[in-house]
């Protein structure tokens, strides 16, 4: 069978006035999988990252009762690590190369993750006719797929995102150790140094803006820490069942002050699959349908992919930032043909935590403006009260994974997220991200519309 | 400066030469009239690949910073704390380049504070680059 390689640019709704979402409440997402999480990697060949997101699409195909054959759709991201580098001279683990077939890279599926290398050893998905490649964040992954299954290029399709992280402190090694630097790294990260800088400094510009102050985060960051530890998937609920208190986050110690070490996502090592199909055909399955209303968000088209917006220096401002939030918050409403006050719950991005505070003000949710969200903190944003932040825990609450609020919002609409379950009568939830400046959310609804 | 040097490639070679130089220069749109950083190319906003590089004074203002405290770059650790800020430059249009603040107190950082830039070679290779001085001393 040839399998149809899409252009994932062409799948993203990033223009002004987007328009109502014409495949609105005609895609569904369906099933759900997920592999276990480990801090690190323990250099087994079967809980590689190849092994893990095999083992994600599989759950997640079982959950949602389809038949594999069914299958004819993939949407990947093939990069699984932002900062741990495969060890310069290692050989893969002993057994790799005889359990799994391997792909021309023979890091694939260990420090990679590539559709060829996935098909070749997923033989029970015989019918793949449409992959998709998308940047490296679920939300890209999973919003391509639903696209593509809007545009009739796929009927049901698996959206899969793996992360691997290695042994050694995440992003000390390899090019961060050298006593030079080249690339773009030298007008930002060389010069800064932790990555959390980028954000922190538009944070700091905020605090100056609106006269807030760094601990009237506390408040957001126990809450996801809380919800993800009622997230059974989760690293945090699974091996450090630790809540944060506001004490805790405010002796934390500082990284780029103003942002802590709790305001920084842990790295860690798992994978997650969505199935996605059309809302006919998802009448009869095993879950209940999450439709999608629509979506949309800010970047641009980048050699065929989806790039980031540009700003004029080496750090967007938070001008910048607030403007963007705004136009993904206005244009997937516009595309899900809804307005901020028919959003019971929202799961925006926050590894880092800092970059919630821009995603819900851009969304307005709760009726918020710019300079409001640590305001709305102080208020009760738990899963019991009227205004659910965040009931994922997001990356803050189950690991550095970009795909908790993906998976929360799915089972809330559902009505199987369990002891995380919002008590709120749900209209839509939105999730999304990642940045600001190259974010996009997705609004799903308990009916088609 | 303890701070990894950078190595110049074929874009970006007149910005550090100039820094070299104790000078700052910018990439200017033709077509947009407008200055652009970190180099490219092509202009994002336009597409013009005609981009000369101009000479620009080397203040600006403290647009925002952030006080750090660790990080993952083994050739900045023996600098922490430090004082890394976010510069507006003068007459540029906006642009904004990252840079090391010197002769600030950690906890007394002037936010929309005039800036002077310098330059300083750094240990790898001696090249060197932007450093922020805060223009007014602070009380």
């Amino acid at each position: 069978m040839t399998i149809h390689v899409g252009s994932a640019a062409s799948l993203y709704r990033m223009q002004e006035h987007p328009g109502l979402w014409p495949h609105r409440g005609h895609v569904a997402a369906v099933g759900i999988g997920h592999a276990p999480t480990m801090r690190r990697w323990d250099e087994r060949t079967e809980t590689s990252v190849g092994a893990w997101s095999i083992r994600a699409i599989r759950a997640a195909i079982e959950d949602a009762g389809v038949d594999p054959a069914e299958v004819d759709g993939l949407a990947l991201c093939e990069d699984t690590s932002h900062g741990s580098p495969w060890p310069v001279g290692q050989p893969p683990p002993e057994g790799f190369a005889t359990m799994y077939t391997a792909s021309a890279d023979p890091l694939d599926g260990l420090a990679r993750l590539s559709a060829e290398w996935l098909l070749k050893n997923m033989p029970e998905l015989v019918n793949i006719k449409y992959v998709v490649v998308a940047p490296i964040c679920m939300s890209a992954v999973l919003t391509a797929a639903i696209q593509a299954v809007g545009d009739g290029l796929t009927n049901v399709c698996v959206a899969v995102k793996g992360w691997h992280n290695f042994a050694g402190r995440y992003a000390h090694g390899g090019a961060n150790a050298q006593d030079t630097v080249a690339g773009p790294a030298k007008w930002l990260n060389a010069v800064a140094g932790p990555p959390i800088y980028r954000t922190a400094v538009q944070f700091q510009r905020y605090l100056h803006k609106y006269g807030k102050s760094h601990d009237m985060m506390a408040p957001f960051v126990v809450n996801s820490r809380a919800n993800g530890l009622l997230f059974p998937e989760g690293y945090w609920a699974q091996h450090r069942p630790e809540p944060i208190t506001v004490e805790g986050y405010l002796d934390s110690r500082m990284i780029a002050e103003p942002a802590n070490l709790l305001d920084n996502d842990l790295p860690i090592h798992t994978a997650g699959a969505y199935v996605v199909t059309t809302a006919e055909r998802a009448k009869d399955l095993r879950q209940r349908p999450a439709y999608v209303l629509g979506h949309a968000g800010v970047g641009v088209a980048d050699n065929g992919s989806w790039g980031p917006m540009r700003s004029n220096g080496a750090v967007e401002s938070l001008e910048d930032v607030e403007e963007w939030s705004a136009a993904t918050g206005r244009r997937v409403y516009e595309s899900a043909g809804i307005t901020a006050r028919d959003v019971t719950f929202e799961n925006m991005y926050d590894g880092f935590s800092l970059f919630h505070v821009f995603h819900i003000e851009g969304l307005g949710f709760a009726g918020i403006k710019q300079g409001e969200a640590l305001d709305l903190f102080q208020t009760d944003i738990s899963i019991y009260g009227p205004n659910p932040v965040s009931p994922s825990g997001g990356n803050i609450g189950g690991g550095r994974a970009r795909f908790w609020n993906h998976t929360d919002t799915i089972q809330q609409i559902q009505g199987r997220a369990g002891a995380r379950s919002i008590t709120a009568p749900i209209v839509t939830g939105v999730s999304g991200g990642w940045q600001a400046w190259q974010c996009n959310a997705i609004v799903w609804s308990p009916t088609p519309g | 400066m303890a701070q990894q040097s950078p190595v110049p490639d074929e874009l970006d070679r007149p910005f550090w030469e100039a820094c070299n130089d104790d000078r700052l220069v910018l990439q200017h749109c033709a077509a947009c009239a407008k200055y652009r950083f970190p180099p490219e190319p092509r202009c994002w906003a336009c597409g013009s690949d005609r981009l000369p590089w101009r000479e620009v004074g080397a203040t600006g203002t403290l647009y925002t910073y952030a006080v750090v405290h660790d990080t993952p770059i083994a050739s900045l650790k023996e600098d922490l704390p430090y004082v890394v800020g976010v510069v507006e430059i003068d007459d540029a249009d906006g642009v904004n380049l990252v840079a090391r603040v010197r002769d600030v107190p950690l906890d007394a950082v002037p936010v929309d504070g005039r800036i002077a830039i310098t330059f300083e070679p750094t240990p790898g290779t001696g090249q060197k680059v932007p450093v922020a001085r805060s223009a007014v001393p602070s009380s």
